[in-house]
């Protein structure tokens, strides 16, 4: 069951136990909440930004293993980024997880991140893994309102 | 009775031959990721047999045309087939009459149809409309949405830890306001079986009308709308072995000769001028334009098919293999059953540790196995029951032992994944 193995790697299965920054931010001055209304998931996304930066984020919601342990794995790969570059590993880990095919894509430059990549294997679980990102982008762009998963956009070709 | 699982698997006492009726589902036999096919989610839909895909096959063969129009024989053919669905329905649920039968898409359209029709001309500002906390969303939104734009108020009877309605604050909520009695027969998320005659009977002393959503009952159990005395009653043909897109709603004839059509169309009227239009007789009343045809046909093929292995037969088969699921269930370490109901039917839902049903669902799904994972659109029940969702099995009449053993073997493997 190796695409599974891929799926649920240890280190996503980590930060599932023990997801990182999983706090309500006190001093937070953005923040987005995020559901898959078919699923149930719900992320809570806060920001502390200073000048364009990320000066420290934090999540708190309820959802699957590939949910949480996608949400937990952002905070930690955004903290101290400017919105230009999160949003640039954003759109790269999209990337991957709708399994592109685009020859220049380099896995490496995700980090750890790139445990991700085994989703693109599982169409209908994209959404869970990338739910905490769209709502990071909602937050950095001052949308608080409820964001919605992309339902049916978000399947791999 | 299950005699459990160290018995192995001795035939079941019933006089249900499961292997032979397997044969009769083409989709049973496919592999899924390289294994057979383990599909435990017939409370989302049910597989079809050979009949009645070519029934609807035939329909479009030799009888394709449109119903109650033309005047030549194909025509003629459609209309009848048609007509014949309609009184396999009415002799299925014990009706009166064939009139009292609608067909509609489907459990949530008959719901919405009553919500619309019946209540908009019977419900007003105070009223009450009275539901139960583990009713399907589509037995739930069409009477908020009813309720908010009369001035109306939903009230909801409580559940206990077992998934049972709190029968004290079901009555209690019964009152001289209470228009509307809505209630499933059998819960999609826990399986509960409700005490549907006693519930009826209590509405009816308030002077309310019942409406049962019998969707999770119809394939499992024999139902009698002249002895359970609803006055409107609801099924999905693809719970029933039968096609998509085709359901019916059951009410009585007086209740809907009273009711305003719901939809305008052709097919429902009986004279149309610019200034009026006067409605025709029921059915056609509610049937506004070219009905699902073929739908309802397959459907009439379905309840043949399930008159031919016997309702008691099939309730007797199912009940002993839902006994050996959940006896099975409960020695599989990590399995918390949620819901413990009086009376189940064919339905258990189940957490394994803490791992989220998504996750579970997608590791059984890479060994063929199908679950449902999620809310079962029962938001309110799970949240009465303090989990996100849960991991459902529900059994059919060809579901067998030997996948429920195939079930628990892989949520061992899932728990050392999770190594939880």
């Amino acid at each position: 069951m190796s695409d599974l193995d891929d799926l649920y790697q240890e280190v996503i299965l980590d930060h599932q136990r023990n997801p990182r920054n999983f706090v309500r931010l006190p001093n937070a001055n953005r923040q987005a909440e995020g559901n898959n209304p078919l699923c149930g998931d719900n992320v809570t996304v806060y920001l502390d930004m200073e000048a364009g930066v990320i000066r420290n984020i934090s999540f708190q919601g309820d959802g699957c293993a590939i949910a949480k342990a996608s949400a937990s794995m952002m905070t930690s790969a955004v903290k101290g980024k400017t919105v230009a570059e999160a949003s640039d590993i954003f759109k790269r880990f999209h990337q991957m997880v709708m399994g592109g095919k685009d020859p220049c894509f380099d896995l490496e430059s995700l980090g750890k991140l790139a445990a991700f990549s085994g989703v693109s294997a599982f169409p209908v679980r994209v959404k869970c893994a990338s739910l905490a990102w769209h709502t990071l982008n909602a937050a950095m762009q001052e949308q608080p309102g409820a964001v919605v998963g992309e339902i049916g956009k978000e399947t791999p070709k | 009775m299950a005699t459990g699982r160290a018995n192995g698997h001795a035939a079941l006492s019933s006089s249900l031959d499961v292997e032979r009726v397997r044969r009769d589902f083409p989709a049973l036999s496919q592999k899924v990721h390289g294994y057979p096919l383990v599909y435990l989610d017939n409370a989302a839909t049910t597989q079809k047999p050979n009949v009645v895909l070519d029934r609807i096959r035939r329909s479009y063969l030799d009888e394709c045309a449109n119903i109650h129009r033309g005047v030549y024989q194909l025509s003629e053919r459609a209309t009848a087939a048609h007509d014949e669905a309609r009184e396999k329905v009415r002799a299925f649920l014990g009706a009166e009459r064939a009139s009292e039968l609608i067909f509609v898409r489907g459990a949530t359209e008959g719901v919405n149809l009553v919500a619309q029709s019946y209540g908009r001309t019977n419900v007003g500002p105070g009223d009450e409309v009275l539901i139960t906390a583990m009713e399907h969303h589509s037995n739930l939104v069409p009477w908020q949405m009813l309720c908010q734009d009369r001035g109306a108020v939903l009230q909801v009877a409580p559940i206990d830890e077992h998934g049972d309605v709190i029968w004290s604050e079901f009555e209690k909520r019964l009152g001289p306001r209470t228009k509307v009695v809505a209630f499933t027969l059998v819960s999609n998320a826990i399986g509960t079986v409700n005490p549907a005659k006693a519930m009826i009977d209590a509405a009816h002393a308030h002077g309310a009308v019942v409406l049962v959503d019998a969707a999770q009952a119809v394939p499992h159990m024999e139902i009698d709308v002249k002895t359970l005395d609803c006055d409107f009653l609801v099924f999905s043909g693809h719970k029933i072995y039968g096609p998509t897109g085709i359901g019916v709603l059951y009410g009585k004839q007086r209740l809907l000769e009273s009711m305003p059509p719901w939809q305008g169309g052709g097919d429902m009227i009986a004279s149309v001028t610019f200034e009026k239009t006067t409605y025709a007789e029921l059915p056609a009343k509610f049937e506004a334009g070219t009905p699902d045809i073929s739908g309802a046909i397959g459907l009439g093929a379905a309840l043949d098919y399930v008159d031919s292995l016997g309702l008691a037969a099939i309730e007797h088969y199912e009940n002993e293999l839902l006994a050996y699921a959940e006896s099975a269930l409960k020695g599989a370490p990590g399995v918390r059953l949620i819901g413990t109901p009086k009376r189940r039917a064919a339905a258990l839902s189940f957490m394994l540790d803490d791992i989220h049903p998504h996750d579970l669902g997608t590791i059984l799904d890479r060994y063929g196995i199908a679950i449902r994972a999620g809310h079962h659109c029962a938001q309110p029940a799970m949240k009465h029951f303090r989990v996100p969702g849960t991991a459902r099995l529900s059994l059919a009449f060809y579901n067998k032992r030997e996948e429920i053993d195939v079930l628990i073997s892989r949520l061992a493997e899932a728990r050392a994944m999770f190594k939880s």
